[in-house]
């Protein structure tokens, strides 16, 4: 890290959505040739400060600093003229256009574009930060992690100087991080500030020179890696000290409940997405399922709750095969399915409807009569709200206005309202804070302990170890194995994820 | 200076409709300067038209035999829109439920008149029905776009009476005029105080209507089909069979209107039968946010518009499309209005100001 | 029954509908769903002709046919790009408006016509050399003026959108406005340009209709092309060399009645008015059946884009 002052500096940020303080009165420096973490839960402020800082919002009040002169971004085009580029969490690459396209994207005005020389100046640049980029493969063909390069490189190649990434590792396998915090070392090399946003601590100590922690859109303060440590970093990040580890409890019995061989299935484009799924699951037991983004587990999930059309294999429950029943037959069976997509509320929610409606989504159909009854609902939707401590003005109010954790909460507490034997649940923790995700982890394990059989989908590979009794790793639509949770490692999770059959220590 | 907008949280319904007067009195302020720019006196003109609407006995029926049809049709647009199905079709489901309900009276007038008309009523929908059934089956079978399919059918149904007018079904009696045959007394609807009775099926279709979108278990199916498909599917809502469904009912009712409007206002079948309903029940229906007993005010004061501006016509000498055009800047309107419902608008004059002494 | 005069016509009936269908692929390639072109194709028809009727020049007529279907456009543009109001029903709202317009300024314009010196400037130019290939000459090289341009058009068109970088970058902002923004397209710029592009161009498509292919003003002159051409969007897959085909194609169909009614076949010609509009619904359950992701509408369509959206 060079010495002097700030490169890039924030000043009394303050930001306001809603009735929500997203920032308030936040502070950053940034020097040159530094890598600088943001720590923070989910709900601390990070994304929404890094995005005033790349012109996506515009501060309610604040400066921006730049080479000591103040910048007013209107923009995301500002920002990239004053050298700011950031990689978003959700890509931002038009996926029916090549790589080459995404980069010349919104930078090539003039009359007809000459690619040849464009490309020669691209490649100067990956061979500068050794990055690998197929120019002319389109975006849908790619993996993540291809994806990921290609907006690093796009944004190097617009001049940026100040790179900020946001939560960059969370849809990476451990090896693909590895190769990300190599590049993140050359462009500290090349003199470029990297802003690297996290709430993970340990890739925090691994790869950042200072962190500043956020919280609750307050900065907390700016420390030197080195003269920190992780239960410090942990503390400051959560206001208080905590326990992060997760309570594991021994699965009840050996009793399988739940069988599936063979299961197959195309996609719209008859493509085949699940290719021959086998697996089975035991009577409370907590099965986790690991993968690259986009590797079946959206299918998989559909065709285990009736939603997906399959094209052969058995789904049995209590020996009963359900392959080919309608959705509601899965229901009343007692299986039920949750999905938490990116956007939240894409799927099991209705956002512009009221809790009642949405609890009403899974009753309706049980009473007699032409009509519904709402009163049930509603008084469903009051215990749930005491139960899992959801905060909402009241049970009719559209669920769109309640926070990312709050709507999570009412989904899940709808799904174990109906008291199903068998949970699947995906990223039910998906942008939660850490109070709020432990406390869905307690849920879980108190419906393990009832002998619900879950089946847990999730992203985080230090979560799955934690809670899960064996873990099933899928890649593009197989399973490469299923192994037990208390002795895999990270390591062999990430190389399973990426295809490679399991060896060792299967269940 | 900058501009931004922030999202609003949901405001109240108070100011909702504050909005919504606001939207419509700049749309009456707007048209008022373009009835100043023709050399009219706006207000004169605004007079006249409510005196057109409601100034006489007369008037008012007339203004009650055009508000029939369209609360009808806009509650049968409604259900549709309030899946999301954008059926633009009305038109031509009006056209063949009154071409279904003329063949019934055409060809059995021989029966009673209480039978002949629960025929003609019931063929009425089934004509209107199955107008709306062939865009929903491709919809949903295949997601096939139903905007553009229903509003060819527009043109179909009209083409097919058309053809039926200045041929088969001509009247012979006619001396070659191209009309149909005017319906036999048994086939013409009653008057109850002076309107004929559609005015109480009208009644009777809002209340089951209202009963049906917002109390029942298919109502409740439709609502969720329209705010999300995969949340429906997830909830395991049959789509198809739904999609079927509200599509029968929306073409069926408006398949209601072609009856009531041969039977008991035009007398015949002919191509003017709609009347260019199918369209305007299309604005009002938005206007009356999909909701039946909004639907009901905001028809009756349409209805009030186009009865108002056909008597202006005759007094100041403006185009029979003026009032069309009327229609459509109270739309434009009031679905611009919607934005300030949404958002807030911010005019930053401080920010730079501020950052110029700052950097003194 | 196919012969070259058949052909010939089927060109300049499909004239009209390339221009239109043109216009709704530029804007929906912006990501704006614009169900207004019957109504702008109105604006532009009586707009022109009423220019053309008073003022006897040609060019003035085109040129505020073009702006009037440019201010539908506008109209409905500023309704969905900064005020994000719902795209389906203020297209719809556009036509009603259009609709009303053209009968409010037609009213005194039903029956009228253009003088011989107004028409001379449409007549058929033939191309010399291409004009004289037996058959073809006389099919493809032989035709007024606004036939040319339109053919003109569409090439110009889908040079744009596949060669050049605005191309792309209107490609980016239909497909994917928050990349596209990241990417620092101006979002609102490039829709509200091609939006109102595409209005001129449904505009100009009315023109031809009022002032060379019928050409007396008569009330709903459109008679419902502009949706076709919705429709014939979808057909071309947003392809603006595929949009000739299928123009031309619904031009044949559109004129096969009248000249079927020449040769003696005993089916009413108000059953033949029905095939475009039956066609049209067959093609579009024909394309509906084929799924494939590079013949799928921009992504983005239809949805209003806030870059604050959380």
């Amino acid at each position: 890290m060079k010495n002097g002052s700030a490169y890039v500096s924030m000043r009394d940020i303050t930001k306001i959505f809603g009735t929500v303080k997203a920032t308030d009165n936040m502070n950053l420096d940034v020097t040159k040739g530094e890598i600088h973490a943001l720590l923070g839960e989910n709900g601390a402020g990070k994304s929404t400060l890094m995005n005033m800082l790349s012109g996506i919002y515009i501060p309610d009040s604040g400066h921006i600093f730049i080479d000591n002169k103040e910048n007013r971004f209107t923009s995301p085009r500002d920002a990239i003229k004053a050298g700011v580029g950031m990689i978003h969490q959700h890509f931002k690459l038009v996926e029916v256009l090549t790589a080459l396209d995404n980069i010349l994207l919104g930078y090539n005005v003039g009359l007809f574009v000459n690619k040849r020389i464009q490309k020669e100046q691209i490649n100067k640049i990956m061979e500068k930060f050794q990055l690998d980029v197929d120019l002319d493969k389109y975006v849908f063909d790619m993996s993540v992690g291809e994806k990921q390069t290609l907006e690093i490189l796009k944004t190097l190649y617009r001049g940026a100087r100040i790179l900020i990434l946001d939560e960059p590792t969370a849809v990476l396998t451990p090896q693909e991080t590895v190769k990300l915090f190599k590049i993140m070392r050359r462009m500290k090399n090349q003199d470029c500030s990297v802003i690297f946003i996290s709430h993970k601590m340990n890739e925090v100590m691994e790869i950042a020179d200072r962190v500043t922690v956020l919280r609750k859109g307050r900065t907390i303060d700016t420390l030197i890696k080195e003269n920190s440590n992780p239960q410090e970093l942990t503390e400051l990040m959560v206001g208080r000290p905590v326990d992060l580890s997760i309570k594991r409890i021994d699965k009840l019995t050996d009793k399988v409940v739940f069988k599936v061989r063979n299961l197959r299935a195309d996609n719209e484009e008859k493509v085949e997405v699940l290719k021959g799924i086998n697996f089975e699951m035991y009577q409370g037991e907590i099965l986790g399922v690991a993968g690259i983004a986009g590797s079946g587990q959206k299918e998989l999930c559909e065709a285990l709750a009736g939603l997906y059309p399959i094209k052969e294999g058995e789904i049995s429950f209590k020996g009963e095969d359900l392959a080919g029943k309608n959705p509601k037959e899965f229901i009343t069976r007692g299986i039920s399915m949750s999905f938490i997509p990116e956007d939240r509320l894409g799927m099991g929610l209705v956002a512009n409807m009221d809790m009642v409606d949405n609890i009403l989504l899974k009753q309706y159909h049980k009473s007699k009569g032409f009509l519904v009854k709402r009163k049930p609902a509603a008084e469903k939707a009051k215990e749930i709200i005491q139960k899992l401590d959801v905060i909402t003005p009241g049970v009719h109010h559209p669920i769109k206005n309640l926070s990312g954790g709050n709507i999570q909460k009412v989904l899940l507490g709808r799904e174990l309202d109906s008291h199903p034997e068998l949970l699947i649940t995906a990223y039910p923790v998906r942008g939660l804070d850490i109070n709020t995700c432990l406390k869905i982890y307690d849920i879980l394990n108190e419906e393990k302990k009832k002998g619900v059989s879950i089946l847990y989908i999730a992203e985080d590979l230090d979560s799955l170890l934690g809670l899960c009794d064996r873990i099933m790793v899928i890649s593009n639509g197989e399973v490469t194995g299923i192994v037990d949770a208390r002795k895999a490692t990270k390591e062999q999770l990430g190389l399973m994820m990426l295809g490679n059959k399991e060896v060792d220590n299967a269940d | 200076m900058q501009i931004r907008l922030v999202k609003k949280a949901d405001i109240g319904t108070r100011r909702q409709t504050l909005i919504f007067l606001a939207a419509i009195f700049l749309a009456l302020f707007t048209t008022g300067l373009f009835i100043l720019f023709l050399g009219l006196n706006p207000i004169r003109v605004y007079i006249s038209m409510i005196n057109g609407a409601f100034g006489s006995a007369y008037r008012l029926e007339q203004t009650f035999v055009n508000a029939i049809p369209l609360i009808i049709t806009s509650l049968g647009i409604a259900i549709a829109f309030r899946m999301k199905f954008w059926n633009i079709g009305a038109e031509g489901q009006i056209i063949m439920g009154a071409f279904f309900a003329s063949y019934v009276a055409l060809n059995h007038s021989d029966l009673s008149r209480p039978v002949l008309l629960s025929i003609m009523f019931l063929a009425g929908f089934i004509g209107g029905a199955i107008w709306g059934f062939i865009p929903a089956f491709f919809k949903a079978k295949w997601g096939t776009n139903e905007t553009i399919i229903t509003l060819m059918m527009n043109y179909v149904a009209l083409k097919w009476i058309i053809y039926l007018q200045f041929g088969p079904w001509k009247d012979p009696s006619a001396l070659g005029f191209p009309k149909i045959p005017n319906f036999a007394e048994n086939a013409i609807l009653p008057k109850l105080f002076g309107l004929h009775i559609g005015w109480i099926i009208a009644l009777i279709l809002v209340v089951l209507v209202y009963i049906f979108m917002n109390r029942s278990k298919k109502g409740f199916e439709i609502a969720v089909i329209g705010e999300s498909i995969n949340t429906a599917r997830y909830a395991g809502i049959n789509i198809f069979r739904t999609i079927i469904l509200a599509m029968v009912l929306s073409g069926g009712i408006c398949g209601i209107v072609g009856m009531i409007q041969t039977s008991g206002v035009n007398l015949t079948l002919s191509k003017e039968i709609t009347g260019g309903v199918g369209y305007t029940a299309i604005i009002t229906a938005w206007l009356g946010a999909l909701k039946p007993h909004w639907i009901v005010l905001v028809s009756v004061l349409f209805a009030a518009l186009i009865q108002g501006s056909s008597y202006i016509q005759s007094a100041f000498g403006l185009s029979a499309a003026s009032a069309q055009l009327f229609q459509a800047i109270i739309l434009f309107f009031v679905l611009g209005s919607e934005f300030f419902a949404r958002y807030k608008v911010i005019f930053d004059w401080k920010s730079l100001s501020k950052a110029k002494e700052d950097r003194e | 029954m196919i012969t070259v005069a058949f052909l010939k016509a089927a060109i300049i009936a499909g004239t009209p509908l390339l221009f239109a269908t043109l216009g709704e692929i530029i804007t929906e390639k912006a990501g704006n769903l614009n169900l207004g072109v019957e109504g702008m194709m109105l604006m532009g028809a009586v707009i022109g002709f009423q220019m053309g009727y008073s003022s006897n020049s040609p060019l003035l007529a085109l040129i505020f046919a073009a702006l009037a279907g440019g201010i539908g456009a506008f109209i409905y543009a500023f309704l969905t790009v900064s005020l994000r109001a719902n795209q389906v029903v203020s297209g719809l709202a556009l036509t009603i408006f259009g609709t009303g317009f053209a009968g409010f300024v037609g009213q005194k314009l039903v029956g009228l016509k253009m003088t011989d010196e107004f028409n001379d400037f449409f007549r058929e130019l033939k191309i010399p050399g291409l004009g004289d290939i037996p058959y073809f000459g006389e099919i493809l090289f032989n035709h007024d003026m606004f036939v040319y341009l339109g053919f003109i058009t569409a090439i110009i068109l889908g040079l744009y959108l596949y060669k050049t970088g605005r191309g792309l970058n209107l490609r980016a902002v239909g497909e994917n406005p928050a990349a596209a923004d990241a990417a620092s397209v101006r979002i609102t710029r490039y829709k509200y340009i091609h939006i109102l592009i595409g209005g001129a161009l449904c505009g100009l498509g009315g023109a031809y209709l009022s002032l060379v292919y019928v050409p007396v003003w008569q009330e709903n002159i459109t008679a419902g092309r502009g949706w076709i051409a919705v429709a014939l969007v979808i057909f071309s897959a947003w392809n603006p060399y595929r949009a000739i085909f299928g123009a031309y194609l619904f031009g044949g169909l559109d004129i096969i009645g009248f000249r079927l009614q020449g040769t003696g076949i005993a089916i009413s010609q108000y059953v033949f008015d029905m095939v475009p509009y039956v066609v049209t619904i067959i093609i579009l359950v024909i394309v509906s059946l084929r799924k494939d992701k590079r013949n799928a509408p921009p992504k983005s369509l239809g949805e209003p884009y806030f870059r604050e959206e959380r």
